[in-house]
């Protein structure tokens, strides 16, 4: 009887137990680790927790509305996406060499960061309604939904942002279903277009590529990034060198400290034990991801449920690769961890979808 | 039915799902396991590396350059200082277009090729956010026109900075040197620790010399550096240890009166205390500024004195080689009487020329009438050249070479400065070796009247003529006797060292030759007499006059008639007083004429300088 009234509870307020400890064990580690890598500034530490709480707020809201309403909006909220992208490109707020902002007077908006939720849910939604697994032709439709926002994304220059946005469609792709040998020929094409995109991106971009497999090449220059962060988490060693303790990071050697390469400064801090920590909470996390897939009654919360949790995994992955030196230096920020409000948001409202599908099913039996 | 198709497809659907979260799980775990390997790699594989990394990471030693020591004259006066220079100076990270600035910079003042090209090379090798000079040494009126544009550039600014100025100019050129950008060969001579932060040093002369004592030592700060390397904090300051002040023997006074009489004529001065062979004067004229060669002087410039036909680049002082003429003839009196060839009285007949026996060739005497009777007090005093032929041949070239070696002929000085010629004291082996041809006994008498092979830089005769007004007790010449520190003051005096003395030779002697250097000033007879007359104190001397072109055995030396360059050098050594000699000097002029009427007259009035007051009484 007890039982059944905490759990009515949690029900009630479309919270997912779990998955909010998850997060919350995450937002804490994680503002403990940006006091140390902004420099001790405690006002940082109370802009960022306000925005966690904000971001938390704004979860919790997505998580009251049903996933029906939210599959009802997934095609509206995409091409309002569309049109936003279109106009940051017309009359965007050019930050830092590249238009990613929308001033909407009051708040500054990146429609980008919009797409990396809305290209699942209308690829969710336009599959949920097809027989899965997919035909060529859906496949194609998709491809088109995925490749209008990423083109447009692509073009501001924001070439991370825009790879995300294709993985979350892609990920849709995926766990629909998609036949293996339809996987394999997209690959194949991806590596014959490979040289295309190359002819085609940035000489920023470019050289951030060369610079992986080569950083030594230019230390003070583009390497610098990568030599610097490898210092910080190698420094670390097992134990780490302490929470504050970093002196790459209180050096100031290691740049981007408190947002994208924040990572490095945990290593160093927290060291190969902490890391091992780091990863277990977000596995747990993307566990409980996969488990609310499992559990969800539609098609559309079970794709959706699983590309959110998908695209979450690739957020972690391709951050620490890119801080430890495996992948190119993309403006990816670790998720709940680094500085920085609109990525936070984004990935809050995703949790917000999941803890929807979980919380709204209809129990059918006892 | 079709309720349950549909049914059946959901749970199709379903399985197909789960098998491909399956799968993405597997793949999840997959990653992960590179991240911790990857992570694992780095942190526990190579932490030893990465720690080490990160320790000189964080501090960096920066250089503090030393302050460069002074440079006094021995009574007081600052020669060599440091002065602040203003440079423009450009900092790269901070300029937009580094060709734009530059032309127009040079719209406000000459920029020329060679400051452009060397900023470049500078820049390749310094961090964008380091300032790089441009061009050195602006005007007042350059920095007022920059100040007043200074708007239209940003990154762009004039920096004040220590440079080495000679206030003297060319006065001191030959005993100072100078100080220039370090080379690449200089860079593998030096302590390039200690010259971390130095750009400058010593080039020549003085400052070269003593390089080691005028540098100092290099100091450190240990900084805090951040990415790129800028300072974010001084963690620890090592300050440098400045250069020690160097003080000359140099008499500033004395200097620049044998500077003056110098002025317009091409020689040497050269004055030495006997006592401890301190140099109260050395000039080498023409001279030339050394100012801009501290910042590397243009080329033009630099080719004009190269190619100048006075030669002003060489140091002849410490270079330039002469004959010495009749100056060598006290020497080689003193051997005469010592080796028991000749007693004082003993004299020769001079008809004014001497012939070897079985030879025709006449080997004239100044005085084309001839002397007469001659004894050594008098061939000195008189110049008589057959007197000292008759010896030259007597003495043979060994022992001739001797007696010149005994007083440091044909061997360097060893001067403090170094950078100095040997000369020449010619031998029967030397020539062999050098010339491969046997000697020949007429060059045996043209050596004993200092002509022929027969060759000594005024520092060797200033030299040689100390060691006479000391009765044979030779001296180092030196240019530097004390160092001082700039902090404390304390003053700390340089060692003398002693070489052997002029072999052994008798009190009476060396009067006898004194006395006939007196009786060249003061005699009735002597060839300075006029130089000598009503002096306030006794000098010793002899003059010469060396011979620059060969003439013919029939031809007359006139001295109107000869083109300038070839007419004979004018030479004198004197000391003073005799009793107690405390200077002891050399001059030459270079085609000046006679000894006598150019040379002598120099010295009595360098003599008087020195020793007088103003009021024209001895000090």
């Amino acid at each position: 009887m007890i039982h059944f009234e905490q759990q009515s509870l949690s029900q009630r307020l479309h919270l997912d137990v779990p998955l909010c400890f998850g997060l919350l064990v995450l937002c804490g580690l994680g503002l403990m680790v940006l006091y140390s890598a902004g420099g001790e500034d405690i006002g940082i530490l109370i802009r960022q927790a306000t925005r966690m709480a904000a971001a938390f707020l704004l979860m919790f809201l997505v998580a009251q509305l049903p996933p029906a309403v939210i599959e009802r909006w997934s095609l509206w909220v995409f091409l309002i996406g569309i049109a936003m992208l279109a106009a940051v490109l017309w009359v965007g707020h050019v930050g830092k060499g590249a238009q990613r902002w929308l001033d909407l007077g009051f708040f500054r908006f990146q429609p980008s960061e919009l797409m990396k939720l809305a290209v699942p849910m209308v690829v969710a939604w336009y599959l949920s309604h097809k027989t899965l697994p997919p035909n060529l032709g859906n496949i194609f439709i998709v491809g088109l939904m995925i490749m209008v926002p990423v083109g447009l994304i692509a073009k501001q220059p924001d070439l991370g942002t825009s790879l995300l946005v294709a993985t979350a469609g892609l990920a849709v792709l995926f766990i629909s279903g998609m036949r293996w040998k339809f996987i394999m020929a997209f690959a194949a094409l991806c590596s014959l277009c490979a040289p295309l995109l190359w002819h085609f991106m940035h000489d920023y971009q470019k050289r951030r590529v060369l610079t992986l497999f080569n950083p030594e090449q230019d230390p003070l220059g583009a390497g610098y990034h990568i030599i610097q962060s490898m210092i910080a988490i190698g420094s670390g060693g097992f134990y780490g060198k302490g929470w504050l303790n970093g002196t790459q990071s209180h050096l100031e050697f290691l740049p981007e400290r408190s947002t994208d390469f924040i990572f490095a400064v945990y290593c160093e801090e927290f060291g190969l034990m902490g890391v091992l920590l780091l990863l277990t909470i977000y596995l747990f996390i993307i566990a409980r991801g996969l488990y609310i897939e499992m559990n969800a009654q539609q098609t559309y919360g079970k794709l959706l449920a699983a590309a959110l949790t998908l695209t979450f995994f690739v957020y972690v992955f391709v951050n620490m690769s890119m801080v430890t030196g495996q992948l190119p230096v993309v403006g990816v920020p670790l998720p709940l961890i680094s500085h920085g409000g609109t990525s936070m948001l984004t990935l809050m409202l995703a949790f917000g979808i999941l803890m929807s599908i979980q919380t709204h099913r209809r129990i059918l039996s006892d | 039915m079709g309720l349950k198709f549909t049914l059946k497809d959901i749970q199709e659907e379903t399985r197909l799902i789960r098998f491909r979260v399956y799968t993405a799980a597997l793949i999840i775990i997959l990653l992960v396991m590179v991240l911790i390997g990857r992570l694992f790699y780095l942190q526990v594989i190579r932490h030893d590396h990465f720690i080490t990394l990160s320790q000189s990471n964080r501090v960096k030693v920066l250089p503090i350059p030393p302050i460069r020591g002074l440079i006094f004259s021995r009574d007081g006066i600052l020669v060599a200082d440091n002065q602040p220079s203003f440079s423009l100076e450009l900092i790269p990270e901070q300029i937009e277009s580094l060709d734009k600035t530059i032309d127009e910079l040079s719209e406000l003042m000459e920029i020329d090729e060679e400051s452009i090209n060397r900023f470049k090379k500078l820049r390749r090798a310094k961090r964008r956010f380091e300032s790089i000079p441009l061009k050195f040494k602006l005007s007042e009126y350059e920095v007022a026109r920059f100040s007043v544009e200074r708007h239209r550039f940003p990154g762009v600014e004039v920096v004040a900075r220590p440079y080495r100025n000679y206030p003297e100019k060319s006065g001191l050129v030959h005993v100072l040197g100078y100080v220039g950008r370090i080379d690449e060969k200089e860079l593998q001579r030096i302590d390039e620790s200690d010259y971390l932060g130095t750009s400058h040093i010593g080039k020549l002369g003085v400052e070269k010399a003593y390089e080691d004592v005028l540098h100092g030592h290099v100091g450190h700060q240990q900084v805090e550096v951040n990415a790129q390397g800028r300072i974010i904090r001084v963690l620890e300051r090592t300050p440098p240890e400045p250069g020690q002040n160097i003080h000359l023997t140099l008499d500033y006074s004395l200097q620049t009166a044998a500077t003056n009489i110098m002025q317009g004529r091409r020689g040497s001065i050269v004055a030495i205390d006997p006592n401890n062979g301190d140099i109260l004067a050395l000039v080498s004229s023409p001279a030339y500024d050394p100012n801009p060669f501290v910042n590397g002087i243009d080329s033009k410039s630099y080719k004009a004195l190269l190619s100048a036909k006075d030669t002003p680049l060489i140091n002849r002082a410490l270079n330039g080689k002469y004959p010495p003429g009749s100056t060598i003839k006290p020497f080689l009196g003193i051997a005469a009487l010592t080796s028991g060839l000749r007693e004082g009285s003993d004299t020769t007949w001079c008809k004014g020329w001497y012939s070897l026996k079985g030879h025709s060739h006449r080997y004239r005497d100044w005085k084309k009438t001839g002397h007469g009777h001659v004894d050594l007090n008098y061939a000195i005093m008189q110049s008589c050249d057959v007197y000292y032929y008759t010896l030259a041949h007597d003495l043979g070239i060994t022992r001739l070479n001797k007696a010149l070696t005994n007083f440091g002929f044909g061997n360097k000085t060893g001067i403090d400065i170094g950078g100095e010629s040997s000369g020449l004291a010619p031998s029967i082996e030397w020539k062999r070796r050098a010339l491969n041809q046997p000697w020949y006994p007429g060059e045996t008498l043209i050596a004993g009247i200092g002509q022929g092979y027969v060759l000594a830089t005024p520092l060797q005769l200033a030299t040689a003529t100390a060691a006479l007004a000391n009765q044979g007790k030779r001296v180092i010449p030196r240019l530097a006797n004390k160092t001082s520190d700039p902090i404390s003051g304390e003053i700390t005096t340089l060692p003398i060292a002693t070489p052997a003395n002029v072999g052994d030779y008798n009190k009476e002697d060396w009067d006898y030759i004194i006395q006939a250097m007196e009786d060249v000033v003061h005699g009735a007879r002597g060839t300075a007499r006029r130089s000598g007359a009503k002096a306030a104190y006794k000098f010793a001397g002899k003059t010469g006059t060396a011979q620059v072109a060969g003439i013919g055995q029939d031809e007359k030396y006139d001295k109107e008639n000869v083109p300038e360059h070839l007419r004979d050098h004018a030479l004198f050594i004197a000391f003073a007083p005799v009793e107690a000699p405390v200077i002891a000097l050399a001059i030459i002029v270079e085609n000046g004429g006679g000894g006598s009427s150019t040379a002598a007259p120099m010295a009595r009035q360098l003599l008087d300088h020195y020793l007088l007051d103003e009021s024209g009484n001895l000090k």
